[in-house]
């Protein structure tokens, strides 16, 4: 590993001080300090931000949310008002890593890990993502788990957070601190897709330090279903974030946002607007899906995704509905 | 039921692995792998990487001391500017810290002039060759009859072609060596291996030196599977670095370039068919097999050898086709041969059930033999019936309605499989002592290896027993090269082997052995070579019989097993405990050779692209939900003191197929390419 400097932050405006060229923010260190052992990653200098007073909940009295970016996934998974309130959110980060990991990963360190596209984590092949301008093996290589939807040519890595898909579903937002003050990112914004600078995955600037987490209130059943081919501890083949309203056999709201498709998390709009005010069945259900996937650009080896979110979103609707 | 001896020190963190020894003044290595997949290194530039402070030496192929050549192209350490495979070996560093060794590693600049690497395994490869044998000693090809034209004749037929990816053992302590030598020319080698005796050897002819004058110890070793069979290019990283630099060197080699240097198994193309008449007898068996090798060393794995033995037939054909291709040399993974082999044979044999209408038990059972079908050497005991009919009692199989893909519960799809399973009762000559102390106890010494088995456990027993003494009074000390020569822990051969000398120097002791015990203590020793080889002609095999419960979601493909159950017959089972251990974890490897495991090659740039467990799939304790071993009693009186066959492989085989044959029964669809996952089952449902 490159020799790096480590220093702590003790506020914001000293994390943003410290944080010069070449350096970056550790949270749990999960992803990062993984990625720097494979050579991925070689920050100059380490600024640690888990002691910053961002490390709770608050539940606003609409029932809202306010979510520290430095408390734990684990934390967060297990708060009361999160499992009541937005039970999507409590699946969707249970869903993701291991017990372990949870422990000690942040809120907003889920939010910025990087893909686990192979080519990106092996420092001796190119990757735009890692490497602009070096090619992308993925597209004639091995994709069988990257992306379907908003890929490009430069780039077709899948954002591998279950935490984010939830968060996408919810229309939260982002709060960030930067050189030129605060400002609140919708999650929609926050994220990118590839285009032609894959090495960006957010639209955050450099020093841009996130904060929170804000969640608006729900009020509406929700579920996240994730697959995978192990039953733990596997990233999503293709995961799913749903909100359903449902009164008197027609949809009145809903969210839809899938995991393992592109490069963010994908906010399913076409499918929701297919839904609303239709009535709740299996017909108007597949409907919806397809108006989604009509974008889908499957890769040689990833087909099969394309099925799979249309039956994941059939099927989560239609499970969902059910209770309704 | 006895509990595993050194359980205390292992859970308290006290029992010592190989990297874990505190030694004095230690450095540590660090690998460079090539960055191509074919080629010659034209330069090593090691100025950066040297300028870093606290790096004590950058060791390639231009400053290597020369080493003599082994049977094992792959410990050619550093020999030459040729590389054969993405991921070798071409540079190493040591350095005064771990970290520092890693850094100056990425600061070392090899240059190549690079072609583009030969690494994709086809049936249909130009380059596809006989061997002369494949592992250890078998024939590459065997045949009886006229196979296809019984074949040809047959009233009901299968013909399939069955494919299983590379696989990666992955135990949990990785490849990982402390390497010390001393004044007088002599080295000590901490390592992590499945035989103290053989690395002993192995290391000391490449190294020039008398066996004696290299002590290997590993009394505690973290799983192998196989991998850990022969000792790999991390011995050599140590030692010649430790030599270089004249300090002890620490190499464990990191999990990522596990994948490229510490041996696999090779993925496999498998052609079978069956042909037999309308009550389900077979008439002929053919398994043709092709698969890879690496151009530095022949490996051929025995695939097609368990269809020699399995099922009688008259007119059969086995035969194994090789590649050289750029890729690093396949090697020994839990059951090599049989693993793979029976995935196919019992895929097919299910699908001849199906074909004929005849039950898949009852199939088998039509098919058994009493005499080795190609040897014709009678079986030493042969209870693969019994196993499946207690499986049968047991699973609830008579209930089973054998159509496929009819059984929902919800937006699941249920059904259940059934394999036979069977491994060798190997054995090999091992010597071993038996000391009565003037205390009262007795320490029994053996080069054996508890690699995690509770090998160490079953040999206390068994000395016990030969002693006819409590268990708390022997001592058996395992994992030294300085302790009697003894074989490796491998083929399912350890507790055989090294129990039969245990139990023979314990019966010269005894003999020995008059009222007191002399202050210097009493000692006899035994080799059994002379025993093994006066031994009976017997075709030895234990058996098994896999049953699976599985459910598969309809609109994801996503399969979970919900039950396995496994009854084996393995001559007598020394320790239960640690046994039906053994077995469980042979059968959660089954789940993940079904499910899960698939080491993926890069077709461009020639190397395993999932290198670390986030990638790699092995089952998580979520998809191990109710899994279940047992044996029926088996007293063979053919074998050896103890009457054991071995447990450690027989677990894992037969299992794929039986999840296998299990999603067949659910979905109806027959998946022939492992591993079954959702891209691979969903657009087929």
């Amino acid at each position: 590993m490159r020799p790096f400097a480590y220093e702590r932050a003790t506020s914001a405006e000293d994390a943003l001080r410290r944080h010069a060229e070449g350096a970056a923010y550790l949270g749990g260190g999960t992803n990062l300090v993984d990625l720097m052992r494979l050579g991925v990653e070689l920050p100059s200098r380490l600024v640690d931000v888990t002691h910053l007073p961002y490390d709770q909940i608050q539940l606003d009295p609409n029932g809202g949310l306010l979510i520290g970016a430095a408390v734990s996934n684990s934390d967060l998974a297990a708060d009361r008002t999160v499992r009541e309130g937005h039970p999507v959110l409590a699946q969707a980060v249970l869903a993701g890593a291991s017990g372990q990991i949870r422990n000690v990963a942040t809120v907003g360190g889920n939010l910025l890990q990087r893909t686990r596209c192979s080519y990106f984590q092996d420092a001796a092949k190119p990757c735009n993502k890692r490497n602009p301008g070096s090619g992308c093996p993925a597209i004639e290589g091995e994709h069988h788990n990257l992306a379907i939807l908003g890929h490009s040519e430069a780039c077709v890595a899948t954002h591998p957070s279950d935490m984010a898909v939830a968060l996408a579903a919810l229309d939260a937002s982002v709060h960030v601190r930067g050189h030129a003050g605060e400002r609140v990112v919708p999650i929609e914004d926050f994220y990118r897709l590839p285009g032609d600078a894959p090495e960006r995955d957010t639209t955050l600037e450099p020093g841009d330090l996130v904060t929170a987490v804000e969640v608006p209130p729900l009020g509406m059943p929700s579920r996240y279903r994730k697959v995978r081919e192990r039953a733990s501890f596997a990233f999503a083949l293709v995961s799913i974030a749903v909100a359903l309203r449902v009164d008197g056999g027609v949809v009145r709201d809903v969210r839809l946002a899938l995991g393992g498709v592109a490069h963010k998390p994908w906010r399913a709009r076409r499918a929701e607007e297919a839904l609303r005010g239709n009535p709740v069945t299996e017909e108007f259900f597949l409907r919806a899906a397809e108006a989604e996937l009509e974008a889908a650009e499957p890769l040689r080896d990833n087909a099969y995704k394309v099925t799979l979110a249309r039956n994941l979103i059939v099927r989560t609707l239609a499970e969902l509905g059910e209770g309704t | 039921m006895t509990d595993r001896l050194e359980s205390r020190e292992k859970v308290t963190g006290e029992a010592r692995y190989a990297v874990e020894y505190p030694v004095e003044g230690v450095a540590y290595a660090a690998a460079v792998q090539a960055t191509v997949g074919r080629g010659e290194i034209t330069s090593v530039g090691t100025e950066e990487a040297l300028r870093l402070p606290g790096v004590l030496a950058v060791l390639s192929c231009e400053n290597a001391p020369e080493l003599r050549e082994s049977g094992d192209a792959e410990l050619a350490l550093f020999q030459s500017r040729t590389v054969s495979y993405r991921g070798q070996f071409v540079a190493a560093v040591v350095a005064e810290t771990l970290d520092t060794a890693r850094e100056a590693a990425r600061l070392v600049r090899v240059e190549y002039a690079s072609e583009p690497p030969d690494v994709e395994l086809r049936a249909d490869h130009p380059g596809l060759y006989k061997p002369e044998k494949v592992n250890p000693v078998f024939p590459s090809d065997t045949a009886q009859g006229d196979a296809d034209e019984a074949f040809a004749k047959s009233a009901v037929r299968v013909e399939a072609t069955y494919t299983t990816p590379a696989e990666h053992n992955n135990p949990m302590e990785p490849h990982a060596t402390l390497a010390q030598w001393h004044d007088d020319g002599t080295l000590t080698l901490y390592d992590s291996n499945q035989g103290a005796s053989g690395v002993q050897k192995t290391i000391a002819g490449v190294l020039g030196l008398e066996p004696s004058q290299v002590r290997v110890v590993s009394p505690h070793v973290g799983g192998g599977f196989g991998s850990k069979g022969a000792p790999r290019p991390n011995v050599l990283v140590a030692a010649l670095g430790a030599r270089a630099t004249g300090r002890p060197v620490k190499f464990a080699v990191p999990r990522q370039q596990m994948f490229a240097t510490t041996g696999y198994r090779t993925p496999t193309i498998q052609r079978i068919r069956l042909g037999a008449d309308e009550d389900g007898h077979l008439d002929a068996i053919t398994h043709e097999v092709v698969e890879q090798t690496s151009v530095l060393q022949e490996f051929g794995e025995q695939t097609a050898v368990p269809t020699r033995m399995m099922y009688k037939a008259p007119h059969r054909r086995t035969s194994h086709r090789l590649v050289r291709l750029n890729v690093p040399t396949p090697s020994w993974m839990r059951a090599p041969g049989e693993t793979p082999g029976m995935f196919a044979l019992e895929s097919a044999m299910d699908e001849l059930a199906v074909a004929a209408g005849i039950d898949p038990i009852e199939l088998r059972v039509r098919n058994d033999t009493g005499h080795e079908p190609e040897s014709g050497l009678p079986f030493s005991s042969r209870n693969l019936v019994a196993c499946l009919r207690e499986g049968a009692a047991r699973f609830g199989w008579a209930a089973r309605d054998p159509r496929p893909g009819v059984r929902r519960m919800g937006r699941k799809l249920l059904g259940t499989g059934v394999a036979s399973s069977t491994y060798p009762a190997y054995m090999r000559p091992s010597e071993a002592t038996a000391r009565a102390e003037p205390d009262g106890t007795f320490t029994v010494r053996v080069a054996a290896a508890d690699i995690g088995t509770g090998a160490r456990t079953a040999l206390t027993l068994i000395a016990a027993e030969a002693l006819k003494v409590e268990l708390g009074r022997v001592r058996v000390e395992v994992g030294d090269s300085r302790f009697p020569k003894a074989p490796v822990a491998g083929g399912s051969m350890g507790t055989s082997s090294w129990g039969a000398a245990v139990v023979r120097a314990c019966e010269g002791l005894r003999g020995k052995l008059n009222g007191s015990v002399p202050p210097e203590g009493l000692e006899a020793s035994a080799d059994t070579t002379d025993e093994l080889k006066g031994r009976d002609r017997y075709a030895r095999h234990a058996f098994g019989a896999q049953f699976a419960d599985v459910e598969v979601d309809a609109d994801t493909g996503e399969v979970r097993v919900r039950r396995m159950l496994g009854i084996f017959a393995a001559g007598r089972i020394v320790n239960p405990k640690t046994a039906r251990s053994q077995l469980i974890g042979g059968m959660t490897m089954g789940i993940g050779m079904a499910l899960h495991e698939e080491s993926v090659m890069d077709a461009e740039f020639g190397d395993f692209l999932n290198r670390d467990l986030a990638q790699y799939h092995v089952p998580a304790c979520a998809d191990v939900r109710d899994i279940e071993a047992d044996w029926v009693e088996e007293s063979d009186p053919h074998l050896n003191p103890m009457g054991t066959k071995g447990i450690g492989e027989i677990g894992i085989v037969g299992a794929a197929a039986a999840i296998a044959n299990a999603v067949h029964h659910a979905t109806g669809v027959r998946v022939r390419d492992l591993p079954i996952t959702p891209p691979r089952l969903l657009p087929r449902l």
